[in-house]
């Protein structure tokens, strides 16, 4: 990743805007294509497809949100998968905001980056923001959120409209479409700790699931991620 | 449920998303970005979404649930190898994993 840098929050703004434009926009708007379809297969209508597509902003969510509608769950089973299913976000904003604290000193605003985030946009953050001036971080990072929002509600419609016209195969291979596609952004991850707890995760996620659908995935992010930890630790300390 | 209803379940779920997000905002501001519990979390989040992404492949819930863990698996690994194999192209790499799941689906379907 070359260091790269902007001369007014306009142009980061503008820069964020075509890098989402690069890969993201277009995953963005296949990966909900997908969703659109299964929605209304679950029986959602398009405007809360919609809706769930801008203001849930994370799939695994809104996929379980979708599924468990159309199997008739219970209210209380719906509302904790899809909180389940999302509660990356909590570590993922943590690790976030800290790059726009001085960038953006009125906190209100901080609650609004944090809506923006789903793993693309975060890892976009995450990879270009810290070799960016603070006060050229956020705009950058709305430039590249909005549009990828932008494409996932085009996105959404789009399959929701065409659910009817595509075969069951493509629906299903535009569904795959989203660990296909994190699996390779996460294959560029490079620095150690990253990597370790990548790789920890990618092991211990189904063994957790196994063992508690409902709890292995927070056990694998607090037990891999401190495992990953420690092991990054032991090795700083020998190189010290 | 009717129409009503299902706003307010949306509603709901959107509600015990954020919570989590603002949650995170919360915590960040009482974090050192340059210390140690920063690290940590950022291993927690890594290691969460390599997670849920890896049981999202092997272990799918869903219409993926009725496809081979082969054609999901082997899918991935091509994905992966076309993006590094094109300097690193993203897209290329996506769309040529999914390619591959279509086109063995497909197979399955017709045999």
């Amino acid at each position: 990743m070359p260091a790269k840098t902007y001369a007014t929050p306009g142009a980061a703004f503008a820069g964020g805007v075509g890098d989402a434009f690069k890969v993201s926009v277009w995953v963005v708007f296949a990966s909900m294509t997908g969703f659109g379809s299964l929605a209304r297969d679950s029986g959602l209508t398009l405007g809360v497809s919609m809706v769930s597509s801008g203001a849930i902003w994370g799939l695994p969510g809104q996929i379980a949100f979708a599924e468990l509608y159309a199997t008739g769950a219970p209210v209380l089973a719906i509302i904790l998968a899809v909180s389940l299913a999302n509660v990356r976000f909590l570590p993922m904003t943590v690790a976030m905001m800290p790059l726009f604290r001085e960038g953006v000193k009125n906190r209100a605003w901080h609650y609004v980056l944090a809506q923006l985030a789903s793993v693309n946009t975060w890892a976009a953050a995450m990879r270009v923001c810290p070799h960016l001036p603070h006060e050229l971080r956020a705009p950058y990072y709305v430039g590249f959120s909005i549009v990828c929002m932008l494409a996932g509600l085009a996105g959404t419609a789009t399959g929701f409209v065409l659910a009817v016209e595509f075969p069951p195969v493509v629906t299903l291979s535009l569904v795959f479409l989203n660990p296909v596609y994190f699996t390779i952004v996460f294959a560029d991850v490079r620095h150690r700790a990253g990597v370790i707890a990548l790789l920890i995760g990618a092991v211990g996620g189904p063994l957790f699931y196994q063992l508690s659908p409902d709890w292995g995935l927070l056990a694998t992010g607090a037990i891999g991620g401190a495992l990953a930890y420690l092991v990054d630790r032991i090795l700083r300390r020998r190189h010290e | 449920m009717n129409d009503i209803g299902l706003w307010l379940l949306l509603i709901l779920a959107i509600g015990s998303t954020y919570v989590w997000r603002g949650l995170g905002v919360v915590i960040s501001g009482r974090i050192n970005p340059e210390g140690e519990a920063f690290r940590v979390v950022s291993c927690v989040a890594y290691a969460l979404l390599a997670g849920l992404i890896s049981r999202m492949i092997v272990l799918p819930t869903g219409a993926l649930a009725e496809t081979p863990v082969f054609d999901r698996v082997f899918s991935t690994i091509v994905g992966v190898g076309v993006f590094f194999l094109f300097k690193r192209n993203v897209l290329l790499g996506t769309f040529g994993g999914v390619a591959v799941f279509l086109v063995l689906s497909v197979m399955r379907a017709g045999s």
